[in-house]
């Protein structure tokens, strides 16, 4: 126990070293250290938004919105599908998450079958007595489907997000359907809570004239009623348009907010060669009819085609102001979100408050350190110095190997450092104690310190592992702040086993072979 | 050079064991209080686990809570709570969870907002619908059950069953009375001081490790001596560096209490709670327990250490 091979001390000294080494850029701010040269190490142990200030939002696609669009669709096409094939049905609907109808003749299931495998080949039917019959998609589908969705999600918030300016944004997919945004430094989230509030899906479509909007129930088929929202007609006032999608959103290439002629803001779009020759064919065979601008599920404008619009480009107006004509010209460029988002989660911390918390946070680790290096001073005099050299070191490997993992350093995280240097000593603590009976037991000094850290070790190995193990279940179960404080506590256990074991005896294995006491002041 | 303070010079011999029915009695009634307290009184569960809106606000002077409650009671968002923090110019403002789903939450912040007076400083503000409230319930749940039985096996595997039995009640004594405690206080209870249990648990049972380890040296050692007695010497031997230990975490957990400012006061109060009944539990419920249930004085040969001296004998 004694004996320290000369590669035990080198990789010991080295790993100190290293530790002292990338603590280091954590004491300078980022742009000092950027400018270092390059040889020099540069991490920084990253702030959690708890600290440095700034938003948390955690939103859910909602997958169900995307069902009921897809199950309505599958309902149009069984209409169409039925009707040209001369198949009677009744009862035709969607009911959560599945389609329900019932054959007039049930011996014609296996032609409905065809028509149903021809319309989408992921629906599972299942037919039931008398003809009944329910559509389901396959589980494997479904998982397909929400895979996509929300990765398309993920990648339009990150357009969003970026239009709207924000410095490092950290945007996550959680979990099965969940999307975790971190934008440090955003003070008041509002404004990008209003960007993500709309899936902003536009679609143009023909206004159905000879319709009246009053009757809903003898609507052609092919019409859908939606509401009129163009700033000029009364609240609650509906208009028909086809269901048919002349141009959709998804071919428009650029989007600017702009003002009309008479001074009101509009939002000014582009289509690509595809939108805009699709666009100028409807146009100019539909001269003197209007169409309408469907932004989700709401017709914004309704113009009057004057004369066909041939340039590819054309201006929305309608009931904006400034900001929401910019806010939907964002969101046009970024393009459409497949699904809605809802909002579960919202966490925003101020920069002041965060700079409070590092202050306290920094000064109760402080004063921990101080009062727990002087308790060791007291009662173990030389070799609480050792254990106090020891400490410093633990405390430098820790902040190393937060700042190598990338780990983020939060509030909770700091608590979890300041604990771990009181319980760092425990480790010293055992092993001296230990040395204390032995010499009282009549060994001698060598014996003894050999005794001591040899006895100790394995209570010490004990003892640290049921903390590490409710370090893991915290970081693997918990959230946010408790992942923040299970990470630096799993470390501080790891780095504290190192330091109090290795350091501590290699100085006091230094000091004997150096002084060569009598006795040991313990 | 230095002359340390030696607390203790001569091994004690305190009688634990006979105070061991005391012990019993006493965690006995803490732990029906706790677990009665958390039934009747419930938790006071911050947005975390419960929902709902907090907001944090710094007013220019010093702040008029009974004016900025009028205002918010008008709004009808339900129960408003308002409270200072720290400072006389900081208040939190707590929104009752809304009725309906998540995008309510978010509304109801808005509303806040719109009707306090612009020169606000909004240092916080954290929203947490319902759905994450209840998933946060039971992932805590599931994580502090997980702890406790996975130290058991831990401790039954290193040591032999009666150990995991004793580590697993004293842990448990340990997470039951330190959630009495805050439905007694009615303390906030949210995420961090769900940390803050699930590090006792850790903690408290290296206490319980450190004295079964020298209890079962001691068995080695000591083949015939009455059990009663092998208990009392091994809490002798380690009390210590019990106190030692005890003290310098407890050193850190204050400093964090003192200066760690009012996110963390929650966290420190059940750490400083734990360190303390952590130690009491382990000197008087983990280690007289084996009293009850004892741990095979025969089997040591199997612990993977010098098998015992007889054998080498022979051999």
């Amino acid at each position: 126990m004694l004996y320290f091979p000369k590669w035990l001390v080198t990789l010991i000294l080295a790993i100190c070293l290293a530790g002292v080494a990338l603590t280091i850029p954590n004491l300078f701010a980022q742009q000092t250290v950027e400018r270092w040269p390059g040889f020099l190490p540069k991490k920084q142990v990253s702030l959690g938004l708890d600290l440095r200030g700034g938003s948390y939002l955690l939103y859910e696609v909602d997958m169900r919105s995307v069902l009921t669009e897809r199950l309505n669709n599958i309902l149009d096409g069984l209409r169409d599908g039925f009707r040209t094939a001369r198949i009677g049905y009744t009862g035709l609907a969607a009911e959560g998450d599945h389609v329900a109808f019932t054959l007039r003749e049930p011996e014609r299931i296996e032609e409905a079958r065809a028509i149903v495998k021809k319309l989408d080949p992921d629906l599972d039917m299942t037919a039931g007595a008398a003809g009944a019959v329910t559509l389901k998609f396959n589980d494997v589908a479904l998982q397909r489907v929400e895979q996509q969705i929300v990765d398309q999600s993920i990648e339009i918030v990150r357009r969003r997000i970026d239009e709207t300016g924000t410095k490092e944004p950290t945007i996550q997919r959680e979990g099965a359907d969940r999307i975790v945004l971190e934008l440090p430094g955003v003070e008041d989230p509002e404004f990008v809570k209003r960007i993500l509030g709309k899936t902003a899906k536009m679609t143009f479509q023909l206004v159905d004239e000879n319709a009246a909007t009053a009757d809903k129930s003898h609507l052609p088929p092919g019409d859908e009623v939606l509401p009129l929202k163009d700033g000029h007609s009364p609240p609650g006032a509906m208009i028909v348009v086809q269901k048919r999608v002349m141009v959709s959103g998804d071919t428009l290439t650029d989007a600017q907010a702009t003002f009309d002629q008479y001074g009101a803001p509009a939002v000014n779009f582009k289509f690509d060669t595809v939108g805009a020759r699709r666009f100028g064919d409807t146009t100019k065979s539909n001269v003197g009819k209007r169409f309408a601008i469907v932004l989700d599920n709401a017709v914004i404008s309704a113009p009057v085609i004057r004369e066909a619009i041939l340039g590819g480009q054309g201006i929305i107006t309608g009931s904006f102001t400034s900001e929401s004509a910019n806010e939907l010209a964002l969101q046009l460029r970024a393009g459409a979100l497949p699904a809605p988002l809802v909002a579960l989660e919202e966490r925003t911390v101020g920069p002041d408050l965060g700079a409070d918390s590092i202050h306290a946070g920094a000064l109760a680790s402080i004063v921990a350190v101080i009062l727990v290096v002087a308790f060791m001073l007291v009662f173990y005099g030389l070799f609480g110095f050792f254990a106090d050299i020891a400490l410093m070191f633990n405390l430098c490997l820790m902040i190393a190997s937060l700042s190598l993992l990338g780990a983020t350093l939060t509030l909770p995280g700091i608590a979890g450092i300041a604990l771990t240097l009181g319980m760092a000593v425990d480790a010293n603590v055992l092993i001296y104690e230990r040395i204390r009976e032995e010499l009282r037991g009549g060994r001698s000094l060598i014996s003894s310190l050999q005794a001591g850290f040899e006895r100790a070790f394995g209570t010490i190995f004990d003892s640290h592992l049921t903390t590490l193990v409710a370090g893991f279940l915290m970081f693997f179960l918990g959230s946010g702040p408790v992942k923040g404080f299970a990470v630096t506590l799993s470390i501080g256990v790891i780095t504290s086993l190192f330091s109090a074991i290795l350091i501590t005896r290699l100085q006091i294995v230094s000091w004997l072979r150096r002084t060569k006491p009598k006795a040991i002041p313990i | 050079m230095f002359h340390p303070v030696v607390i203790i010079r001569r091994i004690p011999g305190i009688d634990f064991m006979g105070l061991h029915r005391l012990g019993f009695a006493l965690s006995a009634l803490l732990t029906l209080g706790s677990i009665v307290l958390f039934l009747v009184q419930g938790l006071n569960y911050g947005i975390d686990f419960s929902g709902g809106t907090l907001i944090e606000v710094r007013t220019p002077g010093p702040a008029d809570l009974a004016r900025m409650r009028g205002t918010l009671d008008g709004l009808g968002l339900g129960e408003v709570s308002l409270q200072g923090f720290g400072g006389p110019d900081d208040v939190l403002i707590r929104v009752a969870r809304q009725p309906g789903d998540d995008k309510a939450q978010m509304q109801a912040v808005a509303k806040v907002k719109a009707a306090l007076p612009p020169e606000l400083d909004y240092r916080r503000t954290e929203v947490v619908g319902p759905k994450v409230g209840g998933e946060l319930i039971q992932a805590g749940v599931i994580a502090t059950v997980l702890a406790l039985v996975a130290i058991a096996l831990y401790v039954w595997l290193r040591f032999e069953w009666p150990f995991g039995v004793g580590a697993m009640l004293s842990t448990l004594h340990d997470t039951i009375t330190t959630v009495g405690l805050f439905s007694l206080l009615q303390i906030e209870f949210n995420l961090t001081t769900l940390a803050a249990i699930l590090t006792i648990a850790g903690y408290s049972v290296n206490d319980t490790v450190v004295i079964y380890d020298r209890m079962r040296e001691t068995l080695r050692k000591y083949k015939t001596m009455d059990f009663r007695a092998l208990i009392n010497k091994s809490l002798n031997e380690t009390l210590s560096r019990t106190i030692l230990t005890v003290s310098t975490v407890a050193l850190a957990v204050l400093s964090l209490l003192i200066f760690g400012g009012e996110v963390l006061r929650g966290f420190s109060i059940a750490m400083l709670w734990g360190i303390v009944v952590g130690t009491y539990s382990s000197l008087f419920i983990a280690a007289p327990i084996l009293y009850y249930i004892r741990p095979r004085r025969a089997s040591r040969a199997k612990e993977g250490e010098a098998p015992p001296a007889e054998t080498q004998r022979v051999s």
